[in-house]
C-alpha cells in the first residue's frame, strides 16, 4: 500500500497543506505518540552525548562534575614551550596508549567480524542442507549466542586457564605444544583469546542471518543449476553468494559496530593487557578508573568520531541499503 | 564419493555442535566439583556436589543480584515495549514530513557507542539522584533497547493488513483506540520476541551496570559474576563462578530455545531488514 | 438519504496525479457502480468519497454539503473491503458490534441492531466464531453484516467479489442485488473491474480510464450508445468487434463496431464474405469467427442451430441500425 512505504513523495511537502480532518488527527496522534520516546531518546542518549563533548573541552574531573573549566583543545592536543626552548606535546592525540588502544580495537573488529562472516556462512549453509536433527542443531548453535558475554568470559577464562584449563590440557595431550600457556596474560595470546571467545560467541548469530537470507533463495534456482550441471562452488559464487550479499552486507555492518564498541568481553578476559585493550576500555579506564574524567571524555568523543566515520565509510562504499527501502 | 560426501557433512555437523555447546557443558561440569578436584581436567562428570550452588546462594548478596536483573529487565522491557508501541504505530502507519530521516535517527542511536555517552550520563544519572539504584539502570538501558523496540515493532506494524486499520477508521477508531483494540491483540506475537531480545539485551548489559552501581546489594547479575572474588585476594573461586554462571544462563537458555523461531525472526527484523 | 457530487475532484500523489477532475453526481438511492481496467482509479475515487484519502483539489458534497474534511466516520458512510479486513481476534458479533461500541451506543441498541443483520444475511448462527473458522463466503457476509450495522446513508464496496470463487460470486451477487431492493433509501457505491458485475448490479455505471471519466449511464445506455470506443470495448461480453481500414470507410467511419448479436448470416444478401476460422458453441449460443478481412475476425451470434463445418465461405450481413461508428479520436459518428 502507496501509503505506508517510507520514503514516499508526501502531498504535503508539495502542496500547501489543507488536511481533512482524518490526516489531521492522525497526524497530531503521531506527533503525541512520538514524543514520549523523542524526550527518552533525548535524555539518555542526546543530552549525555552533547555533555560528554563539552567535559572533554573542560578539565573536569570526576569528583567534582560541576566545577569543569573550559581548556579548549588542550586535552586533545596541547604544545608547551618551556622557558628552557623544549617543546612539550600532551593529549589524547599523542598519547601512544590511545594509538594502540585504536590500533587494537580495529584489528579485532576487522578479524573478528571478517572471520565471523565467513563461518557464519559455511554454518549457514550447513543448516540450510535438509538433514535429521536439523532443529537440534539450530537450537544447538544459539547456546553461545544466549549466554551472556560476562558469563562467556569467565567460561573461557576458567577454559583458558594456564595451570588448570582445559584447552592447555588437551593440547598438551595432542602433544600440540609442550609448556602450559598463559593464553588470557601473556601480551602475545591475549588478543587471540579475545578473538576466539568473540568468534564463538557472535558466529551464531551470523549464521542465523545468512540462514534467513539463504532460505529467502528459490530452491528451483538450485535444482535448474544442477540441471544445467554448474559446479557447485561455481553455484555458491555465481548464485548464492550475489543473492544472500544485501542480507549480509547489513549484518555485517552490525557487527562491526557492535565489535568497534567492544567493553566486556575484554574487560572481563584479558584485564589490563596492553595488548587487547580497546578504545572503550581505556576511556572508561581514564573516565572512572584513574580520575581522568574529561580527558576520558575526549577519548570517548573520538571514539564516536571514528565510529560515525566507519558507518559513513561503510555505508558510502558499500552502497548499503539500510531501510530496506530498494527491496 | 557420495558416502564419503555424507560422511564429511555429518562430522561438520558434530564439529559446529561441541564446539557450540562444549564451553557451556564443561562449565556445568566444573560447577558441580569442590576442592582439590576443581584442579583436574574431566571431560566427563565425575561427581555431583551441589555445595558451589549452596554457597553462592547462601553467602553474599547473589540472590539479591538476581532479583536486582530481572527488576531492571523487566521494567527496561516494559518502558521500551510502552514507548515503542505508540511510536512505532507512527513511524509504520503515519504520513509525515521527516518519517525517514526520524527512522535513521533512531537506527543511529541503536548503533552508537555506549562509551560516548557514558561520561554525560554519569553526571545525569548523579544529578537526578539515581546513582547506585535500579532506577539508574532502567533510564540508561533506555539507549539501546528503545532504538531497538520501535525499529522492529515499526517493521511488524508495516506488515499489518492496511484495510484492517481503515475499517477500524471506518468504524469511528481514533488512533490510539486503533492501537489499543485493533493493532495490539494482533501483535503479541511480536511483543513477546521483541519484549525477550530487550530482556535479554539487558540481562547482559555490562558496562553501564559497572559503572552507575557501587555497592554489592544494588549490582545486577554480570557485575557480580565479573567481580565475585573467593577468601583471599589471590584465589579465584572458579566453582563458584561456575556455579553462578549456570544459574543465570539456564533460564535464559530454556527461554531462547522455546522461542528459537519468533527470535529468529526478530533478528531478522531488526537486522537483515535494517 | 444521500445525495453525492462530485466537483472537479482531483488527486495528485506528489507529481503523479491519479484522479483528473470528475464530476459526478450520484442520486440519493441509486445503485452506481464504478468500472474500468487496472489503474483507472476507481478505487481512489471510492477511497476519496469514503475519506480515507485527501482530496487534492475540488469539491465533495453529501447532500449539498461540503464534505471533503470530514473525518469517514462521521460521513454516514460504511465500507466492505476487498480482503473483508475483519478483525481477526474478535467473534463475528464484536466485529459487527465495534463500530456501535465506538460510537458509545446502549447495549441492548447495539443487539437489536447486529441480531436483527445478521439475521437478514443469514448468519445468526455465526455470531460466537472467530473470521477464521468461516468460509470467504460467509466472511464476506460478516463484512456487509458489519456495514450495515452502521446503518449508513452511503454503502461503499470496493471490489467485494474478487476474493471469491467463480460459483460464490454469482450467488453474493444476487445477495447484494437483493440487498439493494431492501435498502431502498441506502445510497450504493460498488467498485468493480468486471463489466459483468457492473451491469447486473448497477442502476447507472460510471466507466473510468486513466483518471477520467468516460461515460456515465444506465447499463443499457452505455450498451447501447457508448460515447467512445474504449466504453463500447469494455462493455458487453463477448466483446464488441471493431473494424478498421477500407471496410470502415466504406462506412465514412475510422473505426467501426458491431456487436456479434448484431450480426446475421446471410448468404443470399450478404455485406462481407469469408471463411469460418473457428467456431465456438456454448449450448445456448453458437459463435461463429469469420475472417472478412480485418485485422482480426469477426465475432458472429449464429441464430439457430445449423452447423456451419470450419473453413465454409459464408456471408454474413451487420444490422445497420446497431452499427457504430467512430472518427480517428475514437469519438462517435452519429
Amino acid at each position: 500500500m502507496a501509503s505506508i512505504t517510507a520514503g514516499q513523495p508526501e502531498p504535503q511537502a508539495t502542496r500547501p497543506a489543507r488536511r481533512s480532518e482524518l490526516q489531521a488527527e492522525r497526524v497530531r496522534a503521531a506527533r503525541l505518540f512520538l514524543l514520549p520516546m523523542l524526550v527518552a531518546l533525548t535524555l539518555v542518549a542526546a543530552w549525555p552525548l552533547f555533555r560528554t563533548i563539552y567535559f572533554s573541552f573542560t578539565d573536569t574531573s570526576l569528583s567534582n562534575i560541576g566545577a569543569g573549566k573550559w581548556v579548549g583543545f588542550d586535552n586533545y592536543l596541547s604544545v608547551r614551550t618551556l622557558s628552557s626552548g623544549k617543546v612539550i606535546t600532551r593529549g589524547v592525540l599523542v598519547d601512544p596508549a590511545w594509538w594502540n588502544a585504536v590500533w587494537n580495537t580495529f584489528r579485532f573488529a576487522i578479524i573478528s567480524v571478517s572471520i565471523e562472516t565467513v563461518l557464519g556462512l559455511l554454518v549457514a549453509l550447513v543448516l540450510n542442507a535438509e538433514f535429521k536433527g536439523r532443529g537440534l542443531v539450530r537450537a544447538a548453535i544459539l547456546i553461545p549466542w544466549a549466554i551472556p558475554t560476562i558469563v562467556s568470559a569467565k567460561l573461557w577464562a576458567w577454559l583458558f586457564n594456564d595451570q588448570f584449563g582445559m584447552v592447555n590440557d588437551m593440547l598438551m595431550s595432542l602433544g600440540l605444544i609442550d609448556h602450559k600457556i598463559a593464553w588470557t596474560a601473556d601480551v602475545s595470546t591475549a588478543m587471540y583469546a579475545v578473538l576466539i571467545v568473540d568468534i564463538w560467541k557472535t558466529t551464531p548469530f551470523m549464521a542465523l542471518l545468512c540462514l534467513a537470507g539463504l532460505q529467502m533463495i528459490p530452491r528451483d534456482m538450485y535444482e535448474a543449476a544442477k540441471i544445467d550441471g554448474v559446479h557447485p562452488i561455481k553455484v555458491f559464487f555465481r548464485v548464492t553468494l550475489p543473492l544472500v550479499k544485501p542480507a549480509l552486507m547489513v549484518a555485517v555492518i552490525f557487527r562491526l559496530l557492535d565489535a568497534l564498541r567492544i567493553f566486556d568481553l575484554i574487560y572481563v578476559l584479558t584485564p589490563n593487557s596492553s595488548a587487547t585493550k580497546t578504545m572503550s576500555v581505556i576511556s572508561r579506564e581514564n573516565l572512572i578508573d584513574f580520575d581522568k574524567f574529561a580527558y576520558g571524555s575526549a577519548q570517548s568523543t573520538l571514539l564516536f568520531l571514528i565510529i560515525a566515520l566507519a558507518v559513513i565509510l561503510y555505508i558510502w562504499l558499500g552502497r548499503v541499503d539500510l531501510g530496506g527501502q530498494k527491496q | 564419493m557420495n558416502v564419503l560426501k555424507t560422511i564429511l557433512f555429518y562430522l561438520a555437523v558434530v564439529l559446529i555442535v561441541v564446539v557450540a555447546v562444549f564451553p557451556f557443558y564443561y562449565a556445568i561440569v566444573t560447577s558441580f566439583k569442590t576442592g582439590t578436584a576443581l584442579f583436574e581436567v574431566d571431560y566427563w562428570p565425575r561427581e555431583f556436589n551441589f555445595q558451589n550452588y549452596i554457597s553462592v546462594m547462601q553467602q553474599g548478596e547473589f540472590p539479591r543480584n538476581i532479583l536486582n536483573s530481572i527488576v531492571v529487565a523487566t521494567l527496561t522491557v516494559g518502558f521500551a515495549l510502552f514507548l515503542g508501541v505508540t511510536a512505532s504505530y507512527a513511524l509504520a502507519r503515519v504520513r509525515f514530513r521527516g518519517r525517514t530521516l526520524l527512522l535513521l535517527t533512531i537506527l543511529g542511536v541503536s548503533m552508537f557507542p555506549q562509551i560516548a555517552v557514558l561520561a554525560g550520563l554519569f553526571e545525569l544519572i548523579r544529578f537526578l539522584g539515581l546513582f547506585n539504584t535500579p532506577w539508574g539502570l532502567v533510564l540508561s538501558y533506555t539507549i539501546f533497547t528503545l532504538p531497538f523496540t520501535v525499529w522492529v515493532l515499526t517493521t511488524f506494524m508495516r506488515d499489518l493488513p492496511v484495510e484492517i486499520e481503515e475499517a477500524a477508521i471506518v468504524d469511528g477508531a481514533t488512533p490510539w483506540q486503533i492501537i489499543t483494540k485493533v493493532f495490539l491483540p494482533l501483535m503479541w506475537p511480536a511483543l513477546v520476541t521483541t519484549g525477550l531480545l530487550a530482556f535479554i539485551g539487558a540481562w547482559n548489559e555490562f558496562l553501564f551496570a559497572l559503572t552507575f552501581t557501587s555497592s554489592n546489594s544494588t549490582r545486577t547479575v554480570p557485575v557480580a559474576i565479573a567481580l565475585l572474588s573467593g577468601a583471599s585476594q589471590f584465589e579465584t573461586p572458579w566453582g563458584l563462578i561456575m556455579a553462578a554462571s549456570v544459574i543465570v544462563t539456564v533460564p535464559l537458555i530454556i527461554l531462547v530455545l522455546i522461542f528459537q523461531r519468533k527470535i529468529v525472526a526478530g533478528l531478522t527484523a531488526g537486522g537483515v531488514k535494517g | 438519504m444521500a445525495e453525492i457530487q462530485l466537483k472537479d475532484v482531483r488527486k495528485s500523489y506528489g507529481s503523479v496525479d491519479v484522479i483528473k477532475g470528475v464530476d459526478l453526481e450520484i442520486r440519493d438511492g441509486e445503485f452506481m457502480v464504478f468500472v474500468g481496467p487496472s489503474g483507472c482509479g476507481k478505487s481512489t475515487l471510492l477511497r476519496l468519497i469514503a475519506g480515507l484519502e485527501d482530496i487534492t483539489s475540488g469539491d465533495l458534497l453529501f447532500d449539498g454539503k461540503r464534505v471533503n474534511d470530514l473525518a469517514p466516520s462521521k460521513r454516514g458512510i460504511a465500507m466492505v473491503f476487498q480482503s473483508y479486513a475483519l478483525y481477526p481476534h474478535m467473534k463475528v458479533y464484536d466485529n459487527m458490534a465495534f463500530g456501535m461500541k465506538l460510537a458509545k451506543a446502549g447495549p441492548d441498541e447495539i443487539r437489536r441492531r447486529v441480531e436483527k443483520a445478521a439475521k437478514m444475511l443469514h448468519i445468526d448462527h455465526l455470531l460466537d466464531r472467530l473470521p477464521k473458522q468461516l468460509s470467504g463466503g460467509q466472511r464476506q457476509r460478516v463484512a456487509i453484516g458489519r456495514a450495515i450495522v452502521r446503518d449508513p446513508k452511503v454503502f461503499l464496496f470496493d471490489e467485494p467479489l474478487s476474493n471469491l470463487d467463480a460459483a460464490l460470486r454469482v450467488a453474493t451477487r444476487l445477495e447484494i442485488a437483493k440487498l439493494h431492493h431492501e435498502m431502498k433509501n441506502v445510497t450504493m457505491i460498488y467498485v468493480t473491474h468486471d463489466q459483468v458485475e457492473a451491469m447486473t448490479l448497477a442502476d447507472r455505471i460510471c466507466v473510468l480510464r486513466d483518471g477520467l471519466v468516460m461515460q456515465v449511464g444506465t447499463p443499457s445506455e452505455l450498451y447501447e450508445r457508448p460515447n467512445s470506443l474504449f466504453v463500447a470495448g469494455f462493455i458487453g461480453s463477448p466483446k464488441m468487434n471493431f473494424v478498421n481500414g477500407q471496410i470502415a470507410q466504406g462506412f465514412n467511419a475510422h473505426t467501426i463496431g458491431i456487436r456479434s448479436e448484431h450480426m446475421v448470416v446471410d448468404n443470399a444478401d450478404p455485406v462481407w464474405r469469408g471463411k469460418v476460422v473457428h467456431a465456438e458453441n456454448l449450448g445456448s449460443d453458437n459463435f461463429l469467427f469469420v475472417d472478412i478481412g480485418s485485422e482480426e475476425p469477426v465475432l458472429v451470434r449464429q441464430e439457430g442451430k445449423t452447423a456451419i463445418p470450419w473453413g465454409a465461405e459464408i456471408g454474413v450481413r451487420p444490422l445497420i441500425e446497431n452499427l457504430h461508428r467512430f472518427d480517428e479520436t475514437g469519438n462517435p459518428i452519429r
